[in-house]
This record gives C-alpha cells, sequence and structure tokens, in this order.
C-alpha cells in the first residue's frame, strides 16, 4: 500500500477527510446563504435571477459545484465508512449508559444528524437544482434579455406550507449537525490552541445558530409573502 | 445501606455471560466501591459460591488497574477512579448496575475482568525514547521551559485504565496514544524519533480495533487524571505532519 | 554456613570503580546466548530487563498484573534522592552516604550503600533522556526539594507521583525491547517456584493467571524484583497483590532471607475507618512541613472529641499538646518516619487518640492557613488534600486532618552479596526485595533510588561475573527438577483446593496483620513477640486444615492466588518474629520496649548486634538457622541518633 493509500485508510486519514470536506461544505453554506439572502430583496426576484443565471454560467463557479458535489458524496462515503468501524469497535453495547453525562447529544448523533440532512439534500436538489437545470423554466426578461425565473419556481415551492416547514425542521438538524461539526473539524486537524480554541468554539456556536436561521427565514418570509 | 447489584458474570472469554443480581446489606459510607465488592465476594464466599472477579491493585488511584462501568459511566458517578470512589456517592437501597469495559480491542477474560495488554501493544510500538542506559548526557544539559515540562507531565499523568475507551462511544483509544506522542512530542527528547513514533502508534492502535475519534469529548469528561483532549488535537498534527513529511514509504 | 559479602577491597569510594574492572565480562556476540529470568517488573524489574536486553541477553519478564505498568514502584509519590548537589547546598556522594547510613541506625553495608550514592545521579541523567517530566524552574532546569527531614535539597520530583513517572520510563524502555524482540512479556503469571539444579538457580515454575496452566522457564540467571512483604500486616500502604510468595519460595529453596524483622511504619497515612478496610493510604510525608501534629493533652478531652461531644477546632490552644514539637524542639514535626511514628502511637495508647477508634493523630494546616493563606497551602498540598476529602469525606481546609501510621516499607528481604546476588549462584535479589542498602530504616525518596541503581546501573555489571563463569548455551527445561518444582507446584494447589474448610482466605489474611501489627509492629516486646509466635504456629495449623478455596485451577481463581500468598506470608510471619526475638536491641524501624534510653529513643547495640540476620531454612516445621554477617563500619563513627 502506498503511504497515500495508507494513511487516508487510518481512522485519523478518514477523520482528516472528514473535516477537509466538512469545512469545505461550510464555507460553501456561506456562499450558498449569500446567494439565497438575495430571494429576500424587494425586486421582484430581479437580483437572484441575475446572480442565479451568473453562478450557472461561471465556469469557475461550475467547477466548484462539481467539486462540491464530490465533496458530499466524500463526507457521505467516508462517515458511513467510519460508522461502520465504530460499530464493530464495540460490539457488545453497555446495558447501562449516561453519555449524556460526558458529552453532549449531537456530537454522539452526527450520523443521525447527518443523515437528515441528506434526504433534505436529496428533496432539495430534486426540487431547486434538478428543476432549474433540467426541468422546464419559466423565464424573464431583464433589459431586453431572457434569463430562467429561477425566483418563480422558488417563490412556488415556498407557498407550499409543508414544504417550508421540512425546510425550517431540516435547517434545525443543520443547526445541530454544526454546533459540533464546526469545532470538531479544527480539533480533528489539529488546530487546538488554548488561545484560538475558545473563539473557534463561540464562532462555530454563533455559526450554527445563525447560518440555519437565515437560511429557515428565507422559506418563512416568502410563505408570508405568498399569503 | 442496602443496595441491589447488577452485576455482569462470565464465566470466561467464551462465555456468552449475562447479569445477574445480588442484594448486599450492612455497606457504610466510608466504604470505597471496591471495598463494597470485597464484602459481598467475602459473603460470596462464605456461602462456596464463586466471587465475582474484577482488577485492581494499588487502591490509591495511580496504578490503572481498577476499572468496572458503574450505572452507566466508568469509574462510577465521581471523575476518579473506581478504589477512590467511596460510597457515599450512593444512596440506601440504589440499583447498582456494574459492566465490564466494552470494547472489541478489550476482550472479558471473566466477569469484570479485561484484557487490556493493547495498550501495552500501543507503547511498545513507539512510546519511548530510544536510549540505552548509560551513555546519556547530564540532565541538565537538556534545559526544558517549565510550562513545557508541566505540560508533558499534564499528558504522562495518564495511568492506563482505559476510562477513555470505555467512554467513548466508538471505543477509540486516542486519548491514551496521544497522551504518550503529546508527552515525547513537548519534549526536546523526543525530537528525534518523533515523526516515526506518530505513525506507529498511530498504525498501531489502529491495528488492535479501537474505534476513531469522533471529538465528543466523553474520554477526557471521564478521565480519572484530566488527561485533556488538547492532546488528541496534538496527536493529529504530529500524524499528519509526520506522514507528509517522514522518509517512512 | 559463613556469608560472604563479596566486598571489594580498598578504599570506600574506589571498591565499585575497582569491582567494574575486575568483574569478568561477557563477549558481545556470547550474550544473546545468555538468558535471563527477571520476575516483577517495578522500578527494579523493568529497569534490569531493559537494561539486560539492551546489552544483548534474552530476557523473560514475568508480573501477575495485567501489564508490566502497574507494578507498585507507580503509587511512589514524593521523590528520588540523587547526590547532584545542583543546588550547591553542600550535597555530595558521601554526604549522601553518610545520610543513608546514619538514618538506617548503622544496619546497613556501608560499601552497598556508598555505591547506591554514588551511581544516584546517573539514575537522573538517564530518567531524564528517557522523557521522565521532572519538575523544573523557570530557568529550565531541573527543581529539587528536601525531603523527609533532610539538610539538603536533593530530592528530584515529578509533582506528587514521582514513582509513576519514573515507572513509566523504565516500563517504555522495557516496552522498546520487547519490540526489538530481546524481551518476552509474561504478563498475568505468577512465579510459584525457583529451580535449582546442582545448586545453582536455572528457572522458575509460574502458573498463566488466565488459563491456571502451571509452566517451566529455564534461564542462565533468575532475578526476583517482587518488591516488599509489608502486606504480611493484612494492613498496609502495599498494593492488595503485592506479595511475598516469589522470595518465600526462594527462601525456601536455600535464599537466605536478611533482617526480616525490619519493617518500615510510616507516619502519615489516612486513618482505618472500619473492619471493611482493605488497604491503607499514604500521604506524602512534604505534609509534615507545614501542618502541626497534636492530640487533645488530656483523655478526657479526647474522649469527648471521640464520641462527638466537641469538634477538634474547638479545642483551645492551652488544651492541646503538640507532642513531636514538645518532645524533639529541633526537629519538631520533621523527625524521621520511625520515631514520629511510634510517638503518634504512645499518645494512642494513653487514650488520647482521635477518631472514632482511638488511633489517630491530628495534623493541623491551620496555623500555615493563617500565616501563608489557603491558595499557598492549596498550590503546595492541593491534590493531598483532595484525596484525603475523597477518600475521609471531611474538609481538610476546615477542620484538622487525621493520620496514623501504617506500614510502608520493609528494609528486610533475600540476603544478597555486593553483586546483589543472593547465597543461591544466580538466584539475585534487587530493589525492595533484597535487604541491603536501607539498613533498619529507609530514608524517605530513597527506595526509587535504590530501585533503579540495582536495576540500570549495578546489576548490568555484575550479572556478567557470573554468567562469564558458566556455559552458554541452552538449558532445557526437561530435567527432573523442573519436573519435581512443577509436581509440587501442582500438589500444593491441589492441596489448597481440596482442604475445603470453613473460613475464608480473608478471614486467616485478617487474623495474621492483627498479629503482627499487635505484636511485631511498631513497638515489641519479648513477651508479645512469644505469644505472637504461637498465635502464627496455631494460625497456619488452622489455615491448612480450614481455609475455603473455590473454585478450580484451569481457570482465573482469584481465591486461589490469595491463598498461596497467604499462606507464604503466614511462614514469613512467624520467621518475622523469630528475628524481632533475636534481636535485643532497638534500632531503625525495629524497637524493642525493653531497650529503650531513659528518654524513650531506640537503644542501639552495637557490641552485640552490628551484623545482619540471615536466615536459613531448613525444614517444614523446624526452626530456622540464623547465620550472622558481621557489619564492618571502617568509614563513618556509629553515633546515636538524636532530633532533639
Amino acid at each position: 500500500m502506498s503511504w497515500v493509500s495508507k494513511t487516508l485508510s487510518s481512522t485519523l486519514g478518514r477523520k482528516l477527510l472528514m473535516a477537509l470536506t466538512g469545512l469545505f461544505l461550510i464555507l460553501f453554506l456561506v456562499i450558498h446563504l449569500i446567494g439565497n439572502l438575495q430571494l429576500l430583496f424587494p425586486d421582484n426576484g430581479e437580483s437572484f435571477n441575475l446572480y442565479a443565471d451568473s453562478m450557472a454560467h461561471n465556469p469557475l463557479i461550475r467547477l466548484v459545484s462539481i467539486g462540491n458535489f464530490a465533496f458530499i458524496l466524500l463526507h457521505v462515503v467516508y462517515s458511513i465508512l467510519l460508522s461502520r468501524y465504530n460499530k464493530n469497535s464495540r460490539p457488545i453495547d453497555y446495558a447501562v449508559s449516561k453519555a449524556s453525562t460526558n458529552s453532549t447529544w449531537s456530537s454522539r448523533n452526527m450520523g443521525i444528524l447527518g443523515t437528515v440532512i441528506l434526504i433534505f439534500l436529496l428533496v432539495h436538489l430534486k426540487g431547486f437544482y434538478y428543476e432549474i437545470k433540467f426541468g422546464e423554466m419559466p423565464v424573464v426578461d431583464y433589459a431586453g434579455v431572457t434569463y430562467k425565473n429561477v425566483f418563480a419556481i422558488v417563490a412556488a415551492a415556498y407557498s407550499n406550507l409543508l414544504y417550508v416547514v421540512f425546510y425550517v425542521v431540516a435547517m434545525g438538524f443543520l443547526g445541530f449537525h454544526l454546533s459540533h461539526g464546526f469545532a470538531s473539524a479544527f480539533q480533528t486537524l489539529g488546530l487546538n490552541h488554548v488561545k484560538y480554541s475558545p473563539l473557534i468554539q463561540k464562532v462555530g456556536f454563533g455559526f450554527a445558530i445563525a447560518v440555519p436561521a437565515l437560511f429557515a427565514l428565507i422559506p418563512i418570509v416568502m410563505y408570508i409573502w405568498s399569503l | 445501606m442496602n443496595l441491589t447489584l447488577k452485576i455482569w458474570r462470565q464465566k470466561n472469554n467464551s462465555d456468552k455471560g449475562g447479569f445477574k443480581d445480588y442484594k448486599l446489606g450492612g455497606v457504610s459510607e466510608d466504604m470505597s466501591f471496591l471495598e463494597m465488592l470485597d464484602v459481598l465476594n467475602e459473603e460470596l464466599s462464605g456461602k462456596g459460591e464463586d466471587p465475582v472477579h474484577f482488577d485492581h491493585d494499588c487502591r490509591e488511584g495511580i496504578c490503572g488497574m481498577c476499572s468496572l462501568y458503574i450505572n452507566g459511566k466508568p469509574h462510577g458517578p465521581q471523575q476518579t477512579t473506581t478504589c477512590q470512589l467511596h460510597m457515599r456517592s450512593f444512596h440506601d437501597g440504589e440499583t447498582i448496575t456494574i459492566e465490564p469495559w466494552r470494547a472489541k480491542a478489550f476482550p472479558v477474560l471473566k466477569d469484570l475482568v479485561t484484557d487490556r495488554s493493547a495498550f501495552d501493544r500501543i507503547i511498545q510500538a513507539g512510546g519511548y525514547v530510544s536510549v540505552n542506559t548509560g551513555g546519556v548526557p547530564d540532565a541538565n544539559e537538556i534545559p526544558i521551559p517549565k510550562t513545557i515540562a508541566d505540560m508533558a507531565m499534564d499528558a504522562a499523568q495518564c495511568i492506563g485504565c482505559g476510562a477513555c475507551v470505555a467512554a467513548c462511544k466508538n471505543a477509540s483509544a486516542m486519548l491514551f496514544t496521544s497522551a504518550k506522542v503529546s508527552q515525547l512530542a513537548l519534549l526536546p527528547q523526543g525530537q528525534v524519533e518523533r515523526k516515526t513514533r506518530a505513525e506507529k502508534m498511530v498504525a498501531q492502535m489502529d491495528a488492535e480495533g479501537f474505534g476513531a475519534c469522533t471529538n465528543t469529548g466523553a474520554c477526557e469528561a471521564e478521565c480519572p487524571k484530566g488527561i485533556s483532549i488538547t492532546n488528541i488535537a496534538r496527536m493529529n498534527r504530529e500524524y499528519f505532519s509526520a506522514v507528509v513529511s517522514s522518509q517512512n514509504v | 554456613m559463613i556469608l560472604d559479602s563479596k566486598i571489594p577491597e580498598g578504599p570506600l569510594a574506589e571498591k565499585w570503580t575497582k569491582h567494574k574492572f575486575n568483574v569478568k565480562l561477557v563477549n558481545p556476540a556470547n550474550k544473546r546466548k545468555y538468558d535471563v529470568i527477571v520476575v516483577g517488573t517495578g522500578l527494579a524489574g523493568a529497569s534490569a530487563a531493559a537494561s539486560l536486553a539492551e546489552l544483548g541477553y534474552n530476557v523473560k519478564a514475568f508480573c501477575f498484573q495485567d501489564s508490566p505498568r502497574r507494578a507498585h514502584s507507580i503509587a511512589a509519590q514524593g521523590g528520588i534522592n540523587a547526590a547532584k548537589n545542583y543546588q550547591n547546598d553542600g550535597d555530595s556522594v558521601y554526604r549522601l552516604f553518610y545520610d543513608t547510613i546514619k538514618g538506617g541506625d548503622y544496619r546497613a553495608r556501608e560499601s552497598n550503600v556508598y555505591r547506591l550514592a554514588e551511581v544516584s545521579v546517573k539514575i537522573i541523567d538517564q530518567c531524564v533522556a528517557q522523557g521522565v517530566p521532572f519538575a523544573r524552574e523557570y530557568g529550565g532546569l531541573l527543581a529539587n526539594r528536601s525531603f523527609g527531614g533532610a539538610q539538603v535539597s536533593r530530592t528530584f520530583y515529578a509533582r506528587g507521583q514521582t514513582g509513576q513517572q519514573l515507572l513509566l520510563g523504565a516500563y517504555s524502555a522495557l516496552s522498546r525491547q520487547v519490540a526489538n524482540g530481546k524481551v518476552k512479556l509474561y504478563p498475568r503469571t505468577e512465579m510459584m517456584d525457583v529451580v535449582t539444579i546442582d545448586g545453582k538457580a536455572r528457572g522458575i515454575i509460574t502458573r498463566n493467571l488466565i488459563t491456571g496452566a502451571i509452566e517451566s522457564h529455564s534461564a542462565h540467571a533468575v532475578l526476583l524484583c517482587t518488591g516488599g512483604y509489608g502486606n504480611v500486616f493484612f494492613l498496609s500502604t502495599n498494593a492488595m497483590g503485592s506479595n511475598v510468595t516469589a522470595a518465600w519460595r526462594a527462601h525456601k529453596k536455600g535464599a537466605l532471607m536478611a533482617n526480616p524483622c525490619f519493617t518500615q511504619i510510616h507516619p502519615t497515612c489516612i486513618p482505618v475507618s472500619g473492619d471493611h478496610q482493605s488497604k491503607l493510604t499514604l500521604m506524602s510525608e512534604s505534609l509534615r512541613n507545614d501542618g502541626r501534629v497534636w492530640v487533645p493533652a488530656t483523655v478526657a478531652t479526647a474522649e469527648k472529641l471521640r464520641k462527638g461531644q466537641i469538634k477538634a477546632n474547638e479545642i483551645k490552644e492551652e488544651d492541646r499538646d503538640y507532642f513531636l514539637e514538645r518532645k524533639y524542639p529541633s526537629f519538631g514535626n520533621l523527625v524521621p518516619r520511625d520515631v514520629a511514628s511510634r510517638n503518634a502511637k504512645y499518645v494512642c495508647d494513653e487514650g488520647r487518640g482521635v477518631n472514632e477508634t482511638g488511633e489517630a493523630v491530628f495534623l493541623d494546616f491551620r496555623d500555615a492557613i493563617k500565616r501563608d493563606g489557603k491558595d499557598t497551602i492549596s498550590a503546595k498540598y492541593g491534590n493531598l488534600f483532595d484525596m484525603y476529602q475523597q477518600i475521609t469525606g471531611e474538609n481538610p481546609y476546615e477542620m484538622p486532618m487525621m493520620i496514623y501510621p501504617a506500614v510502608h516499607y520493609t528494609m528486610g528481604g533475600l540476603w544478597v552479596d555486593y553483586n546483589l546476588m543472593t547465597n543461591v549462584p544466580g538466584l539475585y535479589a534487587l530493589g525492595e526485595a533484597n535487604f541491603s542498602d536501607h539498613g533498619a530504616n529507609r530514608l524517605g525518596a530513597s527506595a526509587l533510588m535504590q530501585g533503579l541503581a540495582d536495576g540500570y546501573f549495578v546489576i548490568p555489571y555484575t550479572i556478567g561475573d557470573y554468567l562469564a563463569q558458566n556455559p552458554a548455551g541452552k538449558i532445557g527445561t526437561d530435567h527432573q527438577e523442573f519436573q519435581k518444582a512443577e509436581k509440587e507446584v501442582k500438589d500444593r494447589i491441589q492441596k489448597l483446593l481440596g482442604i475445603k474448610g470453613e473460613k475464608t482466605i480473608d478471614h486467616f489474611h485478617k487474623r495474621l496483620g492483627k498479629i503482627m501489627w499487635d505484636y511485631c509492629g511498631m513497638a515489641r516486646t519479648e513477651e508479645g513477640l512469644k505469644k505472637a509466635k504461637a498465635m502464627i504456629k496455631e494460625l497456619k495449623a488452622e489455615f491448612w486444615s480450614n481455609v475455603k478455596v473455590l473454585g478450580d485451577n484451569e481457570e482465573l481463581n482469584q481465591s486461589l492466588e490469595k491463598a498461596h500468598r497467604v499462606a507464604d506470608f503466614i511462614e514469613l510471619g512467624e520467621l518475622m518474629v523469630d528475628d524481632a526475638l533475636n534481636r535485643n536491641e532497638s534500632c531503625g524501624g525495629h524497637f524493642r520496649e525493653e531497650y529503650q534510653t531513659p528518654e524513650g529513643e531506640a537503644l542501639r547495640d552495637d557490641e552485640g548486634f552490628a551484623y545482619v540476620a540471615a536466615w536459613k531454612y531448613i525444614g517444614e516445621g523446624q526452626e530456622e538457622e540464623l547465620v550472622k554477617e558481621p557489619l564492618i563500619f571502617e568509614n563513618v563513627k556509629l553515633t546515636q541518633r538524636s532530633y532533639k
């Protein structure tokens, strides 16, 4: 085995991949959020549609988006590998366990949280990404140029209360996932320092609340608009 | 006080094992937890029943031989070793469940006794400085900043009891392994073999079948010696920098 | 029988250097043809096994614990002495030698003690090179403290866990040799007997504690590094598993047992809380640097205290008796261990003891806290205070601590010559298992020093001298002596399992412990010792007819393990009593009430007893034979210890 594959198949190597892909996805969340917040501009979706169009035609963004899918896949595949490995490390479980006294619920249930997020992601991709890329799209003209009217699709989706509730709940799960994942990624990378770790903890905590909350805000506001 | 003890009994490694309930009266709160088990064993022996086997030796919290997963926690409700746990931490009429450490790498030998020789093999993989007896420089020729020496000591305090593995939901031995890697990575004496040590000890840890770290922090919370998970971060750093820069292909 | 201690000729300071030159060497290429068995993996055992393996010998290391790192050396708290004189306060090899000889009340060999002091400096170098995190000053150099009333600061320490750190250092060196394939490790394996062929030690018989398998192991030399026998008292600061079995089996195979009655009673232990007590916990002697030892001045006050009618901190200054400060104005609370222990016993015997059992004195930090502040005291003793509170449930910052002496260390052990070899050729004893360096009383922070000195720096030289004179090549285990010894071990196991009596093993162990503590403990009398001897004989007979050992041999069987150990403790107990009866003087840890100065201090008899009392096993039920090794003091003048 080469040293690369040996490293990546060690527990630490696998954790490294989890941390790196996780951090990339965290970064992606920020970019995605900034774009999506344009849905809330009171311009009937013009800025959002223009943004969506620019994203679709920027070769760099397309490359990143391929990377993004790859990273999601890696994150999922390695989490499955690790979960199975970890499960195997304790074939017989305890009859009584008070794990809640020594660790947070989310830190112990990243797999469950991640699975819910994955289901959300599939629904989300089917609902928007797939539709926009391959579906029949309404169009809109700005200054004589025709654009796909992504805003309309989103607005339609968010007028459905069930859909909105699903989104909001999923963002809750994302929040818990991030509440452990953010700081945990730094710990795995070995970035633990008496001076900076408290800051990382705080930023991670803030991030885990703010980002999912803002994501959740969009469908809520748009649902209210639709009433 | 009177107690109900729900204790894991297992004849040997190949036996399936199961819980057995015992009633025990006349327990004083000044007893240590192991002395309470001594009383139970005297009763059982008196009746001709096989006493409950458990590991213990120094009974002053330093040898690391005692274990026991008590009421859902390694070494019981206090952050100390089982031998230093006293019955005043329990109340009259309580049911106490006692299980062995559970990990693939710590097979049960009998009742509550497990085989923790995996830890020895991790140390054998590189938890030392390769100096022979004699021929070393004068002790004061290697000045070490006090803060560094103190940090190394913090890590070196590990007693190898395995509570970290027992507490971890993945039965991971990262805290144990990282404590030794950290101690030697911090000290100038450990620099020479720094990279190889990190690589080899991690490889051995994996080979023993311990799980991966999920950074839940349970190990640190349950460690009777308060070993910090900053050591785990340090070992991660040591390992990653070693694999990309060492000469070991 | 005449014992040859093989002390080299020449001036004291040159003996070891000359001896190292004079001993025979084993050719490097031949070392791999020699097998060495090391029993025990504490400081002495681990350091010896590692060092011998580094030299090239094939080593087999045995321990009854699940890992070599658990050996009880790990529990030593205070520190390790070395004559480095890093503090520029007048320390030297000679001063450490002198302090050790004097502290041992002139009952140790000058040559051995001088060598110990001489190699002490190398131990520190070795441990630092291994990565032992000793305490340091801000400048990065090693820190020292004064320990156990020494006049110089020569004690190196790693917080309150010096023994742990030193043992882990030796364990790491051992682990390295295991990885190199030069040491084969046998954890959870107990030595059951020594095998001698033509008078030479050639191997051991072991029991695998998991499967019960009885196995033979052969070697060219056998090293017993099996620690002390304090558990003969049932309650001691030793680990639960610490036992005399290995040493005792060697004794029965011909090795002489020297000064068995020399036991050290440590003054600062947590008192017994009840019948359930399984062991005693020591708190570092350093507590006496700031704590003041006292009891109520009158029995009446003490009684009120015991009944809970008054609290310790309500007792007025004039009603307190700071008995150590009163009797020893110049040393005060820092008198040596034996003096502090004995005086605690006296005040308790007078009825002035302070806990429910009446066997405790106060160690009070009230004045120290008033003087230095709680934070300073906490910084110095925080972990000890926490430990005390954990065990007793009382807060020592508010109420004075209660302490009582407990058996801690045994200076006696297998007789060895200057090469650490017993009188059985090829059989060595290292560390606490031998008798050699501490005389009648051990100084604080010297046990770790001796264990490592023996293992790292003495045995690697002296073993070569013996091996070079013995042919190399495999020794098989098919010799009839192995078969005979195996059979004896198996028979004994069957005998123990077959008794099927009424009383548990602990029952006998507790009874033995009480006899030993009452009659062969801190203060001994001829009358008491004679009574004890009769009681032990009776106990032994009862044990072998009425003990209940459960289970089978072919399994992990802690009852059986314990039964073996207790059976040997009973026999050792009788010998200790014999030795104490023989020694009609008081010295160090051995205090015979008949022999004391008018002030109540130990009264030595240098004319009559300046010798090592080595005992030879003759046969079952027979009195052992006393063999004397005279102690010759050429360099120090024998004086009466005075701490007034």
